[in-house]
């Protein structure tokens, strides 16, 4: 469903990512680890083309991200992403920020978007919060309506980028929680995060990145028992042995 | 120099400079509107990534602020009715009035100092923001008008405001082009009735009433913002 193909990006005459290739099919659940400035917020944005990419080409269900003729707008709004800020909007209500999108990209009526919203929110567990601003909400509520956002969006698949990263302990688990549920509905997910337990409970794939690189592409039995790279083994043995 | 303070003299105006009154805020508040909308457009100029439009916005805004006002006043005054000549063709052409020319030159005027405060905002939006609003697959123009613009205006409030007081005070100019707003009012009366002191205090008192209240209005706003946002 979602292809890479030698993509690399530089800043300047920096390479943030060299030459990543790997692919997601439909109902995968790939995970991508590696320690912070290897590339992997960059590698997941360049897939709904949020970043920029200059060489290589990404393809989803076969449609070229790079592509100059390829409809952005459309492209991303098939695919849900969250970020590791949430990153609601906070001059609208919960609710809202699910129905923004729904309203103004899919042409839903507002009804048919309230509704599903609510649906949306009962299945994270937030209804009763649906009037209120993001800025009252918790971390982890927050991030749970960002995803609620994500589905409304009825998605092919979906990104995460570092999802629990900003949350305090006690809310990892919650959001921890929608996203292990929505990968057992067979959603399409392509996850940077630090969390191994995670990692080794719900993916399918790992993909392991350090400077730029994707070292290790692996199936989760393979790359939690051994992983082949040194570089992959040593940043299992600091994490894990912590 | 109080004793023969005439207070009459005040009284018997007050219909000419109510008018007067009436006048500035009425340039304060379409100058502001104009120049709000004006400097919007001209922030996503300066913003875009393409040069054709950033370049000649940012020229724009460089020339404006490098110039007064009262210059500017003149020059749409004197010089629009001779390019209006000249684009029709007509000699007999009529200009556009007073009135007309000032406000347009204050719009384009104070769009030039709006635009710098509107870009700062837009730039006080975070990156993420645009992000997720590009994520949702919503494109530019809904981007900005939804996302974008609301939250950077919410943040631009205060400021705006006080740029808008500012520009309060200086529609007193327009007396160049031979409009009456109050301070040209006063002035009027203070002439014809040689009641100098009387009328120019009365002015002064009547601007900073004016002008305090509306800060002390903006700075609670501003503060009641900031609890807001922590």
């Amino acid at each position: 469903m979602i292809e890479m193909k030698n993509v690399s990006k530089w800043y300047g005459s920096f390479q943030v990512l060299k030459n990543c290739s790997t692919r997601v099919k439909k109902g995968e659940v790939v995970v991508v680890c590696g320690p912070s400035g290897s590339g992997k917020s960059t590698l997941i944005k360049t897939v709904n083309a949020l970043e920029p990419f200059q060489q290589g080409e990404i393809t989803v269900e076969g449609i070229s991200v790079g592509a100059p003729g390829t409809d952005l707008p459309k492209l991303r709004s098939r695919i849900g992403m969250v970020f590791q800020n949430f990153e609601l909007f906070p001059h609208m209500k919960v609710v809202d920020n699910i129905n923004l999108a729904q309203i103004k990209v899919l042409n839903r009526s507002s009804d048919e978007a309230h509704a599903k919203s609510m649906a949306l929110l009962k299945r994270v567990g937030l209804e009763a919060h649906a009037q209120k601003h993001p800025g009252q909400l918790s971390g982890g509520q927050q991030q749970r309506v960002a995803i609620a956002r994500g589905l409304a969006m009825d998605p092919i698949a979906m990104l995460f980028d570092e999802p629990t990263s900003a949350l305090d302990p006690e809310m990892i688990n919650e959001v921890l929680d929608v996203m292990t549920e929505l990968a057992r509905e067979g959603m399409t997910m392509m996850v940077v995060t630090h969390e191994m337990g995670f990692a080794s409970r719900v993916a399918h794939r790992v993909i392991f990145m350090d400077q730029g690189e994707i070292v290790e592409d692996a199936n989760k039995g393979d790359f939690f028992g051994k992983p082949r790279a040194e570089r992959a083994q040593q940043f299992l043995s600091k994490i894990l042995h912590h | 120099m109080f004793s023969d303070f005439d207070f009459e003299v005040i009284v018997s105006a007050l219909p000419f400079l109510w008018e007067g009154m009436m006048f500035s805020l009425g340039l304060t508040l379409l100058a502001m509107l104009g120049g709000i909308f004006l400097g919007t457009l001209l922030a996503l100029m300066r913003l875009s990534p393409f040069k054709i439009l950033s370049y000649p916005a940012g020229a724009y805004v460089n020339l404006i602020r490098s110039i007064p006002l009262i210059l500017v006043i003149f020059w749409f005054y004197f010089l629009i009715p001779i390019a209006v000549k000249n684009i029709s063709g007509n000699p007999y052409a009529a200009g556009i009035g007073p009135f007309y020319s000032a406000l347009i030159a204050f719009t384009m005027f104070e769009a030039a100092y709006y635009c710098e405060i509107i870009r700062a905002g837009i730039q006080s939006v975070p990156r993420g923001q645009v992000h997720a609003a590009y994520a949702l697959g919503l494109n530019y123009r809904q981007a900005t008008t939804l996302v974008i613009l609301p939250q950077a205006f919410r943040n631009m409030i205060p400021i705006l405001l006080t740029t808008s007081i500012i520009l309060f005070q200086d529609t007193s100019l327009v007396y160049v082009v031979g409009l009456t707003d109050f301070m040209g009012a006063a002035s009027k009366i203070a002439r014809r009735d040689g009641r100098l002191v009387e009328l120019y205090l009365f002015a002064a008192l009547i601007y900073f009433i004016i002008c305090f209240t509306a800060s002390y209005f903006v700075k609670r706003l501003q503060a009641r913002y900031n609890v807001g946002r922590n």
